[in-house]
């Protein structure tokens, strides 16, 4: 529990939720990142403008924290390239499989007490822990 | 206009706050998803801001004819969780233990211009494609069959 940082990542948290009530009492949207980002990628009349301005606010603001706050950016994991393009590839396939991530379904969804979110966070919880469960206790925490 | 302006400054907002919280430090999400090692707890603080301010927000938004600068309210409807669902939030959760990233924190994280980030990133670009076209060759195989059905003629 060493690395336990309670008050900023509750501000962060809250930050999080203010962006997202933003979007959904001013523009009607979920702030759902990984249908966001597919949205880009898959492009449908009408519904690209504004995902390809939030992941702009993304970039953005990344850049901001570059700037402000470097040490967010510390990967501290040691994994291989082969391991992170796999990473990649699992969590842009099972995204749009279970149409959402942490942010639509663990975030929003939750919030609006949706049964399938709910379902969704439980499962993608437990299968993250048992993920690193085999890679830092079986594997000795590199891959 | 406005619309758009709310969704960029929605993302730089979203961006900070995943920053502050500690989302866009790999570690820090493995930490918290270590239950069995030397868990770090944070992250669940993270889900519980923003779960309190969207509560109240999306409780309120049920209130309102419509959103303030749009016509209507793009939200899915309650439904019950399907395989589909599962399975997809099942692979979702391994990539995520593999790799330490989300969706959110990978595309914010760009901006450090690091070599694994974009590695991950476009790999995630390769996922959402695989989906798409297993789905296209998926409903192609269910009209198949019919197409080459034999004719049977009837004597």
């Amino acid at each position: 529990m060493q690395n336990f940082t309670p008050l900023q990542s509750l501000i962060g948290g809250l930050l999080i939720g203010v962006s997202a009530s933003a979007m959904l009492l001013l523009d009607g949207k979920v702030a759902g990142i990984s249908g966001i980002f597919a949205g880009i990628l898959r492009p449908v009349r009408g519904e690209t403008l504004w995902k390809g301005c939030f992941l702009a606010g993304l970039v953005a603001g990344g850049l901001l924290l570059r700037l402000l706050l470097p040490q967010a950016f510390a990967f501290g994991l040691v994994r291989s390239p082969a391991a992170l393009m796999a990473a990649g590839l699992l969590v842009g396939y099972g995204t749009r499989l279970g149409n959402g991530c942490t942010s639509g379904h663990g975030v929003c969804g939750v919030s609006r007490l949706s049964r399938r979110s709910i379902a969704a966070t439980a499962v993608f919880l437990a299968t993250g822990a048992l993920t690193v469960f085999v890679i830092n206790h079986l594997f000795g925490g590199s891959l | 206009m406005k619309a758009l302006l709310t969704s960029f400054i929605s993302g730089v907002v979203f961006a900070l706050g995943l920053g502050i919280s500690g989302m866009t430090r790999p570690i820090k999400v493995i930490g918290f998803l270590d239950f069995f090692g030397n868990w770090d707890p944070s992250l669940a603080l993270v889900m519980i801001g923003a779960i309190c301010v969207y509560f109240v927000a999306y409780r309120y938004s049920r209130r309102m004819s419509a959103p303030m600068l749009a016509a209507d309210f793009a939200v899915p409807p309650n439904r019950d969780p399907d395989t589909r669902l599962i399975l997809g939030a099942a692979i979702f959760g391994a990539g995520w233990g593999l790799g330490g990233f989300c969706p959110g924190p990978a595309i914010t994280s760009l901006a450090s211009g690091a070599t694994p980030v974009v590695v991950f990133v476009v790999a995630m670009a390769f996922g959402v494609y695989l989906h798409a076209l297993t789905t296209h060759l998926g409903s192609l195989k269910t009209i198949a069959p019919a197409a080459v059905r034999p004719v049977t003629i009837d004597s």
